[in-house]
């Protein structure tokens, strides 16, 4: 962590109300004694909490040593889950978190145009930065798990699936407008269906 | 082909109500009590007659596992860890069961946990799943206010809790005890075995650690019975098998298959064929990007199920199929995989936190064509040392996808070194430089 960025780190960090009920609940699924397993649960509090409050979601050094203190465990072992796991954000980032997944499923369905789409409606130059009207970061993820329906742009926590480069200018561009469109399929199927039999579900067994 | 009456994951693909409703409609939690009256005994002979091989990749036998659980409830409890981590590039089939059918999770994990003598079971879902991990949470607080689990469970006098649990983007937690360390409020690093999960699992109690879909395909083998599931495919490769398509393919798509058929039939059936035609295709990843690709003409008659694809060489794995055409850059789709293994090695052994690095590099050299021909052998020896010198499996995982291209496509990769010294600087000169200009 550079100097300068150091310099935005919070001097204090209190759970909201919102926060206090969602501990609650974690905290009741481990035994009591097993008090530690909650540090991934509460490190996403607090990410959530700062994007409620700030719009964007990160986690403090100083709310790592809170969770230390609420989980009764070193805050070295708060640190180091923190730093481990790829999906805590140890600096602000913009209001959307634009994920790209370049693995190779993705990448034989064309995320190299998702990326050059992404970085020619923000501006952002490289990953892992933050367009200039703060709006946007840009990063690159591993598989995300949804290769059927390759090539996939995760904002937030939301998947855009079987996507293409003119659909995520449109859709960064809703986001500019304050729009956010259905996550999902953008070819309009369901799921992870073949795109030639819509209906795999046989007749009797459908529900309505 | 599979039969419409023998699927099992009616709603693969979401067409019908996931919620408790719909789930009953589809014969889930029917009279799940008089399965569990049975007895511990009979559920797992049961599932081990099925011939049941794990779903999440390793294809060990479900039932086998379950009885290696203590048979008494000692002093300290027993778990079950439900594998929901599903990171392996080309796979996304958990997804679909999460999300469409969670309540055959639900009632699984209950049976499963009845037949290991667990009162609670974690699911350990990727963070990235996290609109899937709400549905499923809508589900599990259904079958709680249902009382299917939760105290008196269906009424069978077992107490059963259920519980969600959020990985945060970390590949390495798909491994068994790197999931259990990070349950436990740790990094996800694996553990050495022995002792294994079943002695010493979760918080240092006997577990049971077992993939999304095979938990949630026993209600329907208890339901069907072991003789059902074991006629659907080949002797020690029984069962449909949920399986996702991806790639250079016309449809891409999850589907429920029986194992057993020909690979080429099914990505001409499920994937709508080859783009361009099967004269198009290069090369096929089966199971997921750790397992060894298949050339073509391996890809013409291969057998898609456990030892089919362990008999040519590579493996089912999670049987995720990345079908490769003949446009692709082979050697910068493998460079790719192996970034991904780079990115995500856990740094706890030596060999696999530097050994992928190394790989990394050297691949991204082979892309260019900016490497010796005998680096290609040492390539191939140092993935041979890094494949077994590892606490888990990483380490093949890390080799295995580049010995596969250099066993499959050496041509290739020799020829992109000999056009890169011709236009470089000349057929002696050592390792051309990356600033070397191009000639002509």
């Amino acid at each position: 962590m550079s100097e300068n960025k150091m310099n935005i780190q919070p001097t204090d960090f209190t759970f909201d109300k919102e926060s206090e009920k969602q501990i609650a609940l974690v905290l009741a699924k481990y035994p009591k004694a097993r008090k530690a397993s909650a540090v991934i649960p509460l490190l996403y509090i607090v990410q959530d909490q700062m994007k409620r409050l700030t719009k964007s979601a990160w986690i403090p050094k100083i709310a790592m040593s809170v969770i230390a203190k609420r989980l009764e465990i070193a805050p070295i072992r708060v640190f180091e889950i923190a730093t481990f796991y790829t999906m805590f954000n140890l600096e602000p980032i913009g209001q959307y978190h634009l994920q790209v997944c370049g693995t190779t499923p993705c990448w034989l369905r064309g995320s190299d145009d998702i990326v050059a789409a992404c970085k020619k409606a923000t501006g952002i130059k490289e990953y892992g930065e933050t367009s200039k009207d703060g709006l946007f970061t840009l990063s690159e993820v591993e598989c995300l798990g949804a290769c059927a329906n390759a090539p996939i742009l995760q904002v937030d926590r939301d998947y855009y699936e079987d996507m293409d480069g003119q659909k995520t200018i449109e859709l960064i561009e809703a986001l500019k407008r304050g729009e956010k469109l259905t996550p999902g399929s953008a070819i309009n199927r369901k799921s992870s269906e073949p795109v030639s039999q819509k209906q795999s579900l046989p007749e009797n067994l459908r529900t309505k | 082909m599979l039969d419409v009456k023998d699927r099992i994951y009616v709603n693969l693909h979401g067409h019908d109500d996931w919620k408790l409703a719909g789930a009953r409609k589809r014969g889930d939690w029917d009279n799940t009590k008089a399965i569990l009256k049975l007895g511990r005994e009979k559920i797992v002979k049961e599932i081990i007659d099925s011939g049941l091989r794990g779903r999440g990749g390793a294809g060990f036998s479900t039932g086998l596992k379950w009885s290696f659980m203590p048979k008494e409830e000692g002093p300290l409890p027993h778990y079950l860890v439900i594998n929901g981590d599903e990171s392996e590039p080309g796979t996304c089939k958990d997804r679909e069961v999460l999300r469409h059918e969670p309540h055959k999770i639900v009632e699984g994990a209950l049976l499963a946990s009845f037949a290991i003598g667990a009162h609670v079971a974690y699911i350990y879902i990727r963070g990235e799943y996290y609109n899937e991990a709400k549905r499923l949470q809508i589900a599990i607080d259904e079958a709680y206010d249902a009382r299917l689990i939760g105290k008196n469970a269906c009424g069978s006098g077992w107490d059963f809790d259920f519980y969600i649990h959020q990985g945060a983007g970390a590949y390495i937690c798909g491994e068994e005890t790197a999931q259990l360390e990070s349950l436990e409020g740790k990094k996800g690093q694996p553990r050495l075995k022995p002792p294994f999960p079943a002695g010493k699992g979760l918080y240092g109690c006997p577990t049971t650690i077992n993939n999304v879909e095979s938990i949630s395909v026993t209600p329907t083998i208890m339901r069907k019975s072991a003789v059902w599931f074991s006629s659907i495919g080949r002797k020690n490769n029984t069962g449909p098998k949920l399986m996702a398509i991806s790639g250079h393919i016309q449809t891409p798509c999850v589907f429920e298959e029986a194992l057993g058929l020909p690979l080429k039939e099914i990505i001409e059936r499920h994937g709508g064929g080859v783009r361009g035609g099967w004269d198009n295709l290069l090369a096929v990843i089966p199971g997921g990007t750790s397992m060894p690709m298949l050339n073509k003409e391996v890809c013409e008659t291969v057998i898609m199920d456990f030892d089919g694809m362990r008999d040519a060489g590579s493996g089912l794995g999670t049987a995720g199929i990345v079908v490769m055409d003949q446009s692709t850059d082979l050697i910068q789709a493998i460079a790719r995989i192996s970034q991904f293994y780079k990115h995500e090695s856990c740094g706890q052994c030596t060999p696999c936190r530097e050994g992928s690095n190394w790989v990394l590099k050297v691949m991204q050299r082979m892309t260019e064509g900016r490497a010796e021909i005998e680096e290609i052998d040492m390539l191939m020896d140092v993935t041979k040392h890094i494949e077994t010198t590892t606490i888990c499996a990483m380490g093949m995982s890390v080799a295995w996808p580049v010995q596969a291209l250099i066993r499959n496509f050496r041509p290739m990769m020799e020829q992109r070194i000999m056009d890169y010294k011709k236009t470089h600087g000349g057929v002696i000169q050592v390792q051309v430089p990356a600033a070397a200009p191009v000639l002509g």
